[in-house]
C-alpha cells in the first residue's frame, strides 16, 4: 500500500474504505481469539469459506475473522451484522445451515442461540444476552468489528483519528493535560494516575526517551491484555504513539510474553502494515513526528510484569527488579527516561483523545474513571471477559453478567487482582469495584483477574496455591520474598495435609508482615495478601484445619475420606466401575466397601453413585466407620 | 553535587545528593546492620537486614538503607521495635540455611534471633550474591552466577570460565558470610563435570575423564 502522507490523505483513504462498505450487506464475523481458536474457530473459518463459495454467495456476504468477543464460555462465536444475530458454540457442520437459513433465507437458526439457563429464554441478538447487556465495552467493543490484521478495518472504526488530532491540533502539554483531566489510572495493577506518570517522563531531563507497552500478563486466569493485543493491536499502537508524542519519545517497545503467539503475530502484522502506510516511521502523516516500535518477546516470567524487571529483561539481563528510586520515568531503559503502561491503559488513550476527557471522566467512580476489563473465571456460569464501568458492584458482575454459580452451588468467595490479590466473602459482594474500594476490602484491582469460588473451595488451599505460584515466580533475589514465601507456603501445605500446629496463624502473620514490609518489589510486598485476606475473612477455616483436622468445605484430600453407607448401598456396581484405584470391593447383590488405604480420594465414586441411592458420602473430622464384615455384605 | 539536609535517628546531617542512607548514616557513626553490602560493590539490596524507616514526602516507608538515596528533608529511623522484629525474622530465615555462619550468629545475638526457629535446610548459601557480584564487578570474569529463581535459586560456577579463571583467584572465598568451604564445594562440583564431558560423572568424586 502507498504511504499516507497527510491528514487529508488519511481522511480520503478512510472515506474510500467506507464507501466500499455497504452497512446493510450481511457481514459474518467469527471470533478468532485464543479461546475460540482453542474450541475450533479455525475449522469453522475454513467451513465458512467453503460454504460461501459452495452456496454462491461470495458477492452477497462479507466474512471477517475478529478478535475476542469476550463470551469465551460459549465459543466459537459467530455474529451476523447488521442485525447482530449471535450464534454460540458454532461447529463447522453448522455453517451450511447458517448460510442457507440466515444469510439466504433470512431466518434464525434457533438451536445456535443463547438460552438463559435460569428461565429458558432465547436471545437472538448479542445485545439481548444478559452477559453482554450489562456491560459497557468501550475498549473491548471494537474487537468484534475488526479483523486485527486489517488496517482498513481499524481505519473504518475511526482508527488514527486521535493520532492525527494530537499531531496537528494539540501540543504535547495539552495531550498530557487531557489524560490527566480524564483521570485515567494505570490498568496494570497499582492504579497510578497515567497523566502524572507521563508528566514525570516528559519533564525528565534528556533527549532520548522511550515508551513501552507491558504485555506481560502472568496472573493465573487473567487474559484481558492478551485479548486486547490480539484483537485490536492498532489501538494499542495508536495509544503508544500518542504517549510517545506527549512525553517526547521516538522509540517504543512492546514487551509481549512468548506464550501469547497470536498476540505477537497480530501485533507484528499491525506494525508492518502501519509502517507500509507511513503511520510508523519518519515524518508520520507529514507532521515531522518520527516514531518506530519493536516487539520484544519475553520468556514468560511473572516478575517481568514489574516495571524494573521488565526493563532489565528488555536490556537482555535477568528479569529481576531494581530498587526504586530511581523510577523508570527518570532512569529507565538504557538509563533513559521511560514510560511504561500496560496494554489496556494504552488502548484507552485513543478513545480519551477522540471523545475527550469529560466523556471519559463521566464514567466510573470518584476516584476511578472509565471502564475496566475483568476476566471472569472459575465457578461461574458465564466465564469470559467483562468490561464494566468502574464502580459496578461485584454482585452484578458475578450474578447479572456472570450468571451466578453453576450446579446450584453456593457462592463462597471471589479472588480478585491475581496471585497477590485477595479473596472477598459474600458479605462484601456489594462493594463498588474500583481501585480504592477493593484495596480497602483487603483485595486489589490488580490487572483485573476475577476468580469465583463455590462452597467446595478450600480457602486455605487457595492461599496455598497462590503462594506456591509466587514461590516459583519470585525472582529469589531478596530474603523476605524468597524465604518468607517459602516459610508461609510450608505452613499452609502442612495445614492442608492435616499437620497444622497451634501457633501457625501467629507465625503466618509475623512472616506476612516482614515479607510485606521489607521486600524489594511489589511481588514480595503483596505476596502475603492471599494469606492475609483469607485469614481475615475465613479465619474459621484455618482454625478448623489446625484444631480439628477437619476441613469445612471437604476439599483438602488429606483431611477427607469417602464412605459407602451400608444401609443405602444397592450393590449396583456404579462406583466399583468408576474407581480408578481399584479401591472398592463389591460384587452383584453385595454391599460395596471402600478400602481406605487404596483410595486416592478422587471423588469418582461420589459422582457415580446414583442420586436416588446417595450411598457415598465425603466425611471429614470424624473417624471413618469400620467396614461391615464380609459375611454381612449380601443384600 | 547538591547538598541535601536530612535527619537520621534524631541527628541532623548534610549529605551529597545521590548518597545512600547507609553511607550517610555511617558518616554520622550510626551503624546499620548489613549482610550483603560491600564497599567495593554496587548496592544490591538482597538481604534487607539494613531496612530502615523513612519519612519522606508525607509518607512513611520501609526502605533498604543500602540502596535508598537520601532525599531533602527526609527523616530516618534505624532502630525501632518494628525494625528489630523484621531483622530478627530475616536473620532466622537466613540461619535456617547457614546455622553456623559467624556474621549471622553475631547479628543473631544482637537481635535475639533463634537459629532453630525454622526447619534447617542447610544449603549454606543465603544468596547474598557477594561472590557473584565480586566476580562480575571487580574481577569482571563472570565465573559464578545465580541460576533458577524463587525458592529454587542457587549459585554455581560456570565450568567453562571457572576452569580458566578460578584456580589462581579464589578471592570470592573469604567474602562468603556463610562459609568459604561452600564456595570451594560449589566450585569443585562444577569442575567435576567438564562441559565437554561425554562420560557422565559417577558423582563419587571422579571426573568422568579417563
Amino acid at each position: 500500500m502507498s504511504r499516507i502522507a497527510s491528514v487529508t490523505a488519511l481522511e480520503e483513504f478512510r472515506q474510500e474504505i467506507l464507501s466500499q462498505r455497504d452497512p446493510d450487506k450481511p457481514c459474518i464475523t467469527l471470533c478468532s481469539g485464543s479461546a475460540c481458536m482453542a474450541t475450533g474457530s479455525g475449522k469453522v473459518a475454513a467451513a465458512l469459506e467453503r460454504e460461501i463459495e459452495k452456496q454462491g454467495v461470495s458477492s452477497e456476504v462479507v466474512s471477517r475473522r475478529t478478535g475476542c468477543h469476550g463470551f469465551c464460555e460459549q465459543g466459537p462465536i459467530v455474529v451476523i451484522y447488521p442485525q447482530g444475530i449471535c450464534y454460540l458454540r458454532v461447529q463447522p457442520e453448522d455453517i451450511a445451515e447458517i448460510i442457507s437459513e440466515t444469510i439466504i433465507g433470512k431466518r434464525i437458526v434457533e438451536r445456535l442461540l443463547y438460552v438463559d439457563p435460569n428461565n429458558g429464554e432465547k436471545a437472538t441478538r448479542e445485545d439481548d444476552i444478559p452477559f453482554y447487556k450489562n456491560q459497557q465495552r468501550l475498549v473491548l467493543g471494537s474487537n468484534r468489528k475488526i479483523d486485527p490484521r486489517s488496517l482498513e478495518d481499524y481505519l473504518a472504526v475511526e482508527g488514527y483519528q486521535a493520532l492525527a488530532k494530537v499531531l496537528f491540533q494539540m501540543t504535547p502539554e495539552q495531550v498530557v493535560g487531557e489524560v490527566k483531566d480524564a483521570k485515567l489510572r494505570g490498568r496494570g495493577g497499582a492504579g497510578f494516575p497515567s497523566g502524572i506518570k507521563w508528566d514525570f517522563a516528559r519533564n525528565a531531563p534528556g533527549e532520548q526517551k522511550y515508551v513501552v507497552v507491558n504485555c506481560d500478563e502472568g496472573d493465573p486466569g487473567a487474559y484481558m491484555d492478551r485479548s486486547v493485543m490480539e484483537g485490536n493491536p492498532f489501538a494499542v499502537l495508536e495509544g503508544l504513539m500518542i504517549g510517545a508524542y506527549a512525553i517526547g519519545a521516538h522509540e517504543g517497545y512492546v514487551y509481549v510474553r512468548q506464550e501469547y503467539p497470536l498476540a505477537v503475530a497480530n501485533l507484528t502484522v499491525a506494525i508492518k502494515k502501519a509502517e507500509e502506510a507511513g503511520l510508523l516511521g519518519q515524518n508520520i502523516l507529514g507532521s515531522g513526528f518520527d516514531f518506530t516500535v519493536k516487539v520484544h518477546r519475553g520468556a514468560g516470567a511473572f516478575i517481568c510484569g514489574e516495571e524494573t524487571s521488565l526493563l532489565n529483561s528488555l536490556e537482555g539481563k535477568a528479569g529481576e527488579p531494581n530498587a526504586r528510586p530511581p523510577f523508570p520515568a527518570i532512569k529507565g531503559l538504557w538509563g533513559k527516561p521511560t514510560n511504561i503502561n500496560n496494554v489496556e491503559t494504552w488502548a484507552n488513550i485513543p478513545m480519551i483523545i477522540n471523545k475527550g476527557a469529560a466523556f471519559f471522566s463521566a464514567i466510573g467512580t470518584e476516584s476511578s474513571k472509565g471502564t475496566k476489563i475483568f476476566s471472569l473465571v472459575g465457578k461461574v456460569n458465564n466465564t469470559g471477559l467483562v468490561e464494566v464501568p468502574m464502580g459496578a458492584s461485584m454482585r452484578d458482575i458475578i450474578f447479572k453478567i456472570g450468571g451466578g454459580v453453576p450446579d446450584g452451588k453456593k457462592f463462597k468467595a471471589v479472588q480478585t487482582g491475581g496471585p497477590s490479590g485477595g479473596c472477598l466473602p459474600e458479605k462484601l459482594l456489594d462493594i463498588k469495584v474500583d481501585f480504592d474500594e477493593l484495596s480497602k476490602a483487603g483485595a486489589m484491582m490488580g490487572s483485573g483477574g476475577m476468580i469465583v469460588m463455590d462452597e467446595d473451595t478450600c480457602l486455605v488451599d487457595i492461599a496455598r496455591y497462590f503462594l506456591a505460584f509466587l514461590s516459583d515466580e519470585s525472582c529469589g533475589k531478596c530474603t523476605p520474598c524468597r524465604e518468607g514465601i517459602r516459610q508461609m507456603l510450608k505452613i499452609l501445605t502442612n495445614m492442608t495435609k492435616g499437620l497444622g500446629r497451634p501457633g501457625d496463624l501467629e507465625l503466618l502473620l509475623e512472616l506476612a508482615e516482614t515479607t510485606k514490609g521489607s521486600s524489594m518489589c511489589a511481588l514480595g510486598k503483596t505476596a502475603p495478601n492471599p494469606v492475609l485476606s483469607t485469614l481475615n475473612h475465613f479465619r474459621e477455616e484455618y482454625e478448623a484445619h489446625i484444631n480439628e483436622k477437619r476441613y469445612p468445605s471437604l476439599s483438602c484430600k488429606a483431611l477427607i475420606a469417602f464412605h459407602i453407607a451400608p444401609e443405602k448401598c444397592k450393590g449396583c456396581g456404579a462406583c466399583f466401575r468408576k474407581c480408578p484405584a481399584e479401591a472398592i470391593e463389591g460384587g452383584k447383590k453385595r454391599i460395596h466397601v471402600i478400602l481406605q488405604e487404596k483410595c486416592t480420594k478422587c471423588g469418582g465414586c461420589l459422582e457415580a453413585c446414583p442420586a436416588v441411592f446417595g450411598a457415598v458420602s465425603k466425611i471429614s473430622g470424624v473417624p471413618v466407620p469400620d467396614a461391615i464384615p464380609e459375611e454381612a455384605r449380601a443384600i | 553535587m547538591n547538598k541535601i539536609s536530612l535527619q537520621i535517628d534524631g541527628k541532623q546531617i548534610t549529605a551529597e545528593e545521590g548518597t545512600t542512607v547507609l553511607v550517610a548514616a555511617r558518616s554520622l557513626g550510626i551503624t546499620i546492620p548489613t549482610v550483603c553490602d560491600h564497599a567495593q560493590l554496587a548496592p544490591y539490596g538482597a538481604c534487607r537486614v539494613c531496612t530502615v524507616e523513612a519519612d519522606a514526602n508525607g509518607r512513611s516507608n520501609l526502605v533498604a538503607a543500602c540502596q535508598y538515596p537520601v532525599e531533602n528533608g527526609m527523616v530516618i529511623r534505624t532502630k525501632t521495635e518494628k525494625l528489630d522484629k523484621i531483622r530478627k525474622l530475616l536473620l532466622e530465615q537466613m540461619l535456617s540455611h547457614a546455622p553456623d555462619s559467624e556474621p549471622l550468629q553475631e547479628l543473631a545475638r544482637q537481635y535475639g534471633a533463634d537459629r532453630n526457629r525454622f526447619e534447617q535446610e542447610a544449603s549454606f548459601c543465603i544468596l547474598c550474591g557477594l561472590c557473584v557480584r565480586y566476580c562480575a564487578e571487580v574481577k569482571q570474569k563472570h565465573a559464578i552466577s545465580f541460576f533458577d529463581r524463587g525458592a529454587k535459586r542457587e549459585i554455581a560456577f560456570l565450568p567453562e570460565i571457572a576452569m580458566q579463571e578460578c584456580w589462581d583467584c579464589k578471592e570470592c572465598f573469604p567474602l562468603c558470610p556463610t562459609s568459604a568451604l561452600q564456595a570451594a564445594y560449589v566450585l569443585t562440583e562444577s569442575l567435576l563435570t567438564p562441559p565437554d564431558a561425554t562420560v557422565p560423572s559417577c558423582g563419587g568424586g571422579c571426573s568422568g575423564k579417563s
